[in-house]
């Protein structure tokens, strides 16, 4: 690592000129048409260092996006390296060592903030004119910390979807829900149909706190989503008063959840998925993101569209916020400045690097230049093509905040909610702890 | 980093040679060079790491050192309320498991050697020890689910209550309108009833699966004369339909246990639906009356204890713990109590002492010094648990099971990356360590 890293002085020291008309050369590249064949630029090269969370098939998946870009710049190696999910562990000891990746691919904008104020990161301003052209403002902006560049939001996943039981739906003779009350009041005929109506993961905290952002965010629209996110808003909030008494009207009534409240708290993602899943149902729908799909097609024997569909999260005010999606997404950031890096980085933010993986499913992009037609099935399309026209775009909040209080297993949001879920009328008092567990992250 | 140290504390005490006997400098130059290695070792993976985290404990959050911050870290160990739920809860753990297992461990090695089979026995009670402590956790926690139909636990449970109490066929049943109330545990219509009248039952919240089998199409029977006729039966069709009406797709359910109250409440006659859910009570003497189902019908199955639940979770852990630890406490006392003198046993006897009295007065006493190595090795073991927390509890539990070792790696390396306050946190560790270790080394020395 450390020769890798005297080479790319020398890289940067020795080629200056070079790399500057590499640079011209590559916002030319991305600037032209997607598909239009750019001849190879072997001007570049060196290596790039990439540590990722893909593995299995999304590791093959990401490989081949590399060997596209190889096509490009044959002379840059990507060495691609999966970390799983021990990528904060691992980025934290790495960067402690003095021994960070070059480039890496990260789930939590929390941890990218963090990086960028203890100055691990290195913005990517070279790449912002590509990522401009490719992907709506709003997208853009999930990448800036402190007024400047620092990510890439490449592969995106939409966290506002529910997904029914076709059958359920059929013999409780109810439509997919468009709107909040058509959601409760379908949801109590459900139950008087005979299966409870909600299938929840209460043990995975995380599902728990999506749910009251998509309707927190479909409520208040992503301008007061936001400064609750950045804890400009306290959570002692009337608004989140009002977030949380119409999350009560899905978690209040326990007869209506599969298990009651004490089985839906010991109930873990993707466990609840399977039980919409099973014959005969044990829950009419679960409310979580695109990437169920996976899991139904996996765990399940259920067919698209006969046996399971998905819909938007129901708009809950009416006018331009009901649209808005509430995204997560795995970021690429970088450690390092060299050509190769750079070349690289607006290469991922071209529409061709997103194709390739989008083809192969299990993958989302903003990327305007990126059709709905290029993504391998009818629900992939309807999960992630909103992605694209949606006209606001906020991140999971949860994994906005710091992690102390956004993503510890049991402590922060994530326990606080689990304890909202036993006992729904303490609103005040929940409230009050998540404004003084968010007082002490945020400290 | 701690872990490791603790561990290995002794050696590090026991290292220092022996004095040698002298035969000029050289003698001593040759015995440094020997240890060397094994100081190089143990400076490289013992003391620095544990020097580091000492230091590190007075610093900042992130990098190598971070600013300094006094003993703020310490501070925020005691009033951080996740942090001193961990403590308290590794009290209960020191205060409960070595005794117990300990205990458990006396009571099978000393009645293990009295009966045949001995060795097979023996080895059913070890093999929890040889399955990974993370294993364990997985396994205990599918058997303690919560719902009977997955947790063997609560299955046993849903068997025995079963066989006392059989629950109702309609256990998820709600009645359609606001007509018809509970009472008593089961459901009563409230509208009075004469003879010649008709007693519509409606009941919603029936999966379509879970109708018994017979069911027709439901009708509203026809009055008659001197008796008071009604129907049972799933108000609900697709879209809702209407409450209390019989409609066209909406299914009698048979086999429900009907009952007539007179006015004073008394039930007067009972009768059962048929498929199309129509009863009959025939002959009613003139009054008021009114209709109902009895509770027996709606009786909810055993739902199943909440042993991953927040209340239950650490008598949870502690009992699959035990389960685990027990094999090895059994195996070591079993080997003190084979190593004992026999004589002095007998000689007790041959002086007229109960077999109580013998185990009490002399077993126990003879065995003490194993006793308290299975105690002590004990004391150390469940002040750094960690796993088995991990694997069982779900993570809905995870605040109220947490134990000091896991919340050092919760707050160090698992989305907080608070380096500072995970070394203080390691360094109260050290500290409880300490006296075990010390109380350790003594009976080492004394033993040697």
């Amino acid at each position: 690592m450390r020769t890798d890293r005297k080479l790319a002085i020398r890289v940067v020291a020795g080629v200056a000129l070079v790399a500057a008309l590499a640079a011209v050369v590559a916002v030319f590249a991305g600037a032209s048409q997607a598909g239009a064949k750019t001849p190879a630029n072997t001007r570049v090269s060196g290596s790039v260092n990439f540590w990722g969370i893909w593995s299995a098939n999304e590791q093959t998946a990401f490989q081949k996006v590399i060997a596209g870009f190889n096509k490009k710049y044959p002379n840059v190696t990507v060495n691609y390296t999966s970390k799983g999910n021990n990528m904060p562990t691992e980025l934290a000891t790495a960067i402690a060592a003095g021994n960070p990746p070059d480039v890496a691919d990260v789930a939590q904008p929390g941890l990218v903030k963090q990086l960028v104020q203890q100055h691990d990161l290195k913005p990517i301003t070279y790449a912002k004119t590509i990522i401009s052209k490719n992907f709506a403002p709003a997208w853009v902006k999930l990448g800036v910390v402190n007024k400047k560049l620092y990510a890439l939001l490449y592969k995106a996943s939409n966290k506002s979807t529910l997904w029914y039981n076709v059958h359920s739906f059929k013999q409780a003779g109810i439509k997919a829900p468009k709107t909040w009350s058509q959601l409760t009041k379908g949801a109590k005929t459900i139950k008087s149909s005979g299966t409870p109506a909600y299938s929840l993961c209460g043990a995975s905290g995380w599902t728990l706190t999506d749910l009251f952002e998509n309707i927190y965010l479909r409520t208040f629209g992503p301008g007061k989503y936001n400064k609750l996110s950045a804890h400009k808003i306290k959570w002692t909030d009337k608004s989140v008063t009002k977030a949380l008494k119409e999350m009560k009207q899905v978690i209040g009534n326990s007869s209506n959840l599969y298990g009651g409240r004490n089985g839906a708290l010991q109930t873990g993602y993707p466990q609840c998925v399977d039980f919409v899943y099973s014959t005969p149902p044990k829950a009419a729908m679960v409310i979580e993101a695109d990437f169920v799909a996976n899991e139904i097609l996996q765990a399940t024997t259920a067919k698209p569209k006969k046996d399971f569909n998905v819909v938007p999260f129901p708009a809950i005010t009416k006018g331009a916020d009901a649209g808005a999606i509430e995204t997560s997404g795995d970021e690429i950031i970088t450690f390092r400045n060299t050509p190769a890096i750079q070349a690289f980085m607006k290469y991922l933010a071209t529409p061709g690097a997103a194709e390739i993986w989008a083809r192969l499913g299990g993958f989302g992009t903003g990327n305007l230049h990126v059709p709905a037609s290029v993504y391998p099935d009818s629900i992939t399309r309807a999960t992630e093509a909103p992605l694209t026209k949606a006209k606001a775009a906020v991140f999971d909040m949860s994994d906005e905040q710091p992690a102390a209080f956004g993503s510890t297993a049991g402590q922060g949001e994530w326990g606080l909610f689990q304890k909202f879920l036993q006992n729904p009328s303490a609103i005040k008092s929940i409230q009050q702890q998540l404004e003084a567990a968010a007082k002490a992250a945020y400290k | 980093m701690t872990d490791a140290s603790i561990t290995a504390e002794p050696p590090l005490r026991a290292a220092p040679p022996g004095p040698a006997p002298g035969r000029g400098p050289s003698r001593y130059r040759a015995g440094a060079l020997f240890l060397l290695p094994a100081f190089v070792l143990l400076g490289v993976w013992l003391l620095y790491p544990t020097v580091y985290t000492i230091v590190r404990s007075f610093f900042g959050p992130s990098g190598y050192l971070g600013g300094w911050v006094g003993i703020d870290n310490y501070k925020t160990l005691f009033t951080t309320s996740s942090l001193v739920t961990a403590i308290k809860n590794s009290a209960i753990w020191v205060a409960v498991v070595p005794a117990f297992v300990t205990a458990i461990g006396l009571i099978f090695a000393v009645l293990i050697e009295r009966i045949r089979w001995s060795v097979a026995f023996k080895t059913i009670i070890f093999l929890p020890m040889a399955i990974s402590a993370f294993a364990t956790g997985v396994t205990w926690r599918i058997m303690y689910q919560q719902d009977p139909s997955q947790g063997a636990i609560n299955a046993l449970g849903r068997t025995v209550s079963d066989a006392v109490t059989a629950p109702g066929v309609l256990p998820s049943a709600v009645p359609s309108t606001g007509l018809l109330q509970s009472q008593g545990g089961g459901l009563i219509l409230k509208t009075p009833l004469h003879p010649g009248g008709v007693a519509l039952l409606g009941l919603t919240g029936i999966a379509p699966a879970d109708l018994p089998t017979g069911s027709k199409q439901a009708v509203k029977p026809a009055t008659k004369p001197g008796d008071i006729v009604g129907t049972v039966w799933r108000d609900f069709k697709p879209g809702g339909g209407k409450p209390g009406v019989v409609e066209q797709g909406e299914l009698g359910i048979p086999g429900v246990t009907v009952e007539l109250h007179d006015a004073s409440g008394n039930v007067v006659q009972s009768t059962k639906t048929d498929g199309p859910g129509t009863f009959d009570f025939t002959r009613v003497p003139a009054g008021t009356y009114q209709a109902g189902i009895g509770a027996a019908t709606f009786a909810k199955p055993f739902g199943g204890y909440s042993w991953l639940g927040p209340s239950l979770i650490t008598p949870s852990l502690l009992i699959a713990y035990i389960w685990i630890w027990a094999g090895f406490s059994m195996v070591v006392i079993a080997a003190g109590l084979a190593a004992m003198p026999r004589d002095v046993l007998e000689a007790a006897r041959t002086d007229g002492a109960s077999e109580w009295q013998v185990f009490r007065r002399v077993t126990v006493p003879l065995l003490a010094p194993v006793l308290s190595v299975v105690f002590i090795t004990m004391i150390i073991n469940v002040l750094k648990v960690f796993d088995i927390v991990l694997a069982l509890a779900p993570e809905s539990a995870q605040a109220n099971s947490s134990t000091i070792a896991l919340a050092m790696w919760r707050t160090a390396f698992s989305g907080s990356f608070d380096f500072g306050t995970g070394s203080a946190i390691a360094v109260f560790l050290f500290l409880l360590v300490i006296p075990v270790l010390a109380l350790n080394i003594r009976r080492f020395r004394r033993e040697a």
